[in-house]
């Protein structure tokens, strides 16, 4: 792949596109995957407030698990996970393991 | 029949002028925070503002490393901005000095130089600027209160043509307290000679962009190199700017001005108020006393002037260089002269060249000793930096 030249990039760096960081693919920082234990999960929303990527997707529906039935279900965006494990520090009931990739 | 225009003609001290020029020019944000001998410039924008005659936000930050911040968020945003700093306040504005010339930004400041702490000084010399010169900013010197009211409208119109920031210095109190006879411009003419363009890539809602993003190995290189280009192109566009200004405005001063160096044998080349005006006396002197002395100043400083410089000195048997500013440790201790000794090694010019520190903390520079320079170039042309009116 040939990148653009210094005259052909818009001056001072300025990013033209919106949304074209969606482009870089950033899960090959990660050497460590959180994995959620649904199960253990209480929804408290503590690793989607936390996660400083935004990869954590809230997703809304109806979830039995075991017993109970949540009208969330909390998963991971694999393609931008940094692997930095703040959400598995975060989680109160320790429902995200972080597994070596 | 042709209706003679009366001039108008204000004594003012260059801050007040610089003052008068950011009217003039329209600027719509201003961020300071006050420092000796910068201060007076904001006091007149601010009553300026305050009085309804210059219809500018004016904002009142807690630091220069805010200040210049405040007015790179407002110059992203297409605003046409202006600061002023000296001295400390530069050096905390440092971090941020690339960041406004890594973003391209069109943005203006007068620097009255003056000297750093420590020992605390709050007098002249040209340390502050010097310690910014290689940030990626356009820098002028400007030697008369006239001349740097001329050279802030002239450095807006270069700033927003070639997306770099400007810095427009002169001597701290020596120019920046003395008071000088200004011709001011028509603000309709000014304002006609600054057109506002819409800029390529603002801070807009409906266009959204991204500014200052991260840029790894495989990217960074680049924009560094646009900047490479960009200063490039400014050196050539600085003097298409100034003459355009000289046919509208009937002033105009080059890049480089010379002083009688038409025949001269020996140059003193400077920059500032009082060293060019001390060193334009002592080749009168000289010339007096039988030596063709003559005096080179450098009025844009970045980018470098190199051609014109060079062809200033061509002819000269031998030439000092002036410099108010000490480069601690370096195998020249002088930056001008560090300049001129790069561009004649890279042109294959060999000369004897005198390196003359002076002016520090406000020294006072005397045009006899400025005379001296001259015959010491005459008796024993030699390459040496020297220290002058320290005692030692
Ligand atoms: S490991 Fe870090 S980046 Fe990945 S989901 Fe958890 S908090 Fe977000
Ligand atoms: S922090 Fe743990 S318990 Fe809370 S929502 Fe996330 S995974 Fe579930």
């Amino acid at each position: 792949m040939t990148l653009p030249t210094a005259t052909e990039l818009p001056i001072g760096a300025v990013v033209t596109e919106p949304g074209s960081t969606r482009r870089n693919i950033t899960a090959g920082w990660r050497a460590l995957r959180p994995v959620i234990h649904d199960d253990r999960c209480v929804r408290c929303q503590l690793c989607w407030m936390y996660c400083p990527e935004g990869t954590i997707v809230e997703l809304k529906g109806v979830f039995k698990v075991g017993n109970r039935t949540y009208d969330t279900k909390y998963e991971i965006n694999y393609d931008y996970c940094k692997g930095c494990g703040i959400c598995a520090n975060e989680c109160p009931t320790k429902a995200i393991e972080m597994v070596p990739e | 029949m042709q209706v003679q225009k009366t001039k108008h003609i204000e004594a003012l001290t260059t801050n007040y002028a610089m003052a008068y020029a950011v009217k003039a020019v329209d600027v719509d944000v201003i961020a300071v925070y006050p420092i000796t001998p910068q201060t007076t410039i904001v006091e007149k924008i601010s009553e300026f503002v305050a009085n309804g005659e210059l219809n500018a936000e004016l904002i009142h930050v807690e630091s220069e490393h805010s200040a210049l911040s405040a007015v790179v968020g407002a110059a992203a945003t297409g605003a046409r901005v202006f600061t002023a700093t000296s001295s400390q306040g530069l050096e905390l504005m440092h971090e941020v000095l690339h960041i406004a010339a890594g973003m391209r930004l069109p943005i203006v400041m007068a620097v009255p130089s003056r000297a750093l702490s420590a020992p605390i000084s709050i007098h002249g010399d040209y340390s502050d600027l010097m310690n910014a010169r290689d940030t990626g900013w356009v820098i002028y010197i400007a030697a008369s209160a006239q001349e740097a009211y001329d050279t802030v409208i002239q450095a807006f119109r270069l700033a927003e043509s070639v997306s770099l920031p400007v810095m427009v210095s002169y001597d701290g109190f020596l120019m920046s307290h003395t008071v000088e006879p200004v011709e001011l411009n028509d603000e309709e003419e000014v304002r006609k000679f600054l057109p506002r363009a819409l800029r390529p890539y603002t801070l807009n809602p409906k266009r959204p962009v991204t500014m200052g993003p991260l840029a790894s190995p495989d990217w960074y290189y680049e924009f560094k190199y646009q900047q490479v280009l960009a200063l490039k192109e400014a050196y050539k566009v600085a003097k298409e700017v100034d003459s355009e200004y000289g046919r509208r405005f009937g002033r105009s001063y080059g890049v480089v001005e010379t002083y009688r160096m038409e025949d001269a044998d020996y140059a003193i080349v400077a920059y500032g108020g009082a060293s060019y005006g001390n060193a334009r006396a002592a080749a009168d002197l000289a010339r007096e006393r039988g030596i063709a002395a003559g005096v080179v100043r450098v009025r844009l400083y970045r980018p470098f002037p190199t051609a014109d410089v060079l062809k200033a000195l061509d002819s000269v048997k031998a030439f000092a260089v002036v410099d108010r500013a000490i480069m601690f440790g370096s195998p020249a201790e002088g930056p001008l002269y560090k300049d001129i000794a790069a561009a004649m090694y890279m042109h294959g010019i060999d000369k004897p060249a005198l390196g003359v520190i002076h002016g520090i903390g406000q020294r006072t520079i005397y045009v006899e000793d400025m005379y001296k320079i001259y015959t010491m170039l005459r008796e024993n042309p030699r390459k040496e930096v020297v220290f002058m009116g320290v005692r030692v």
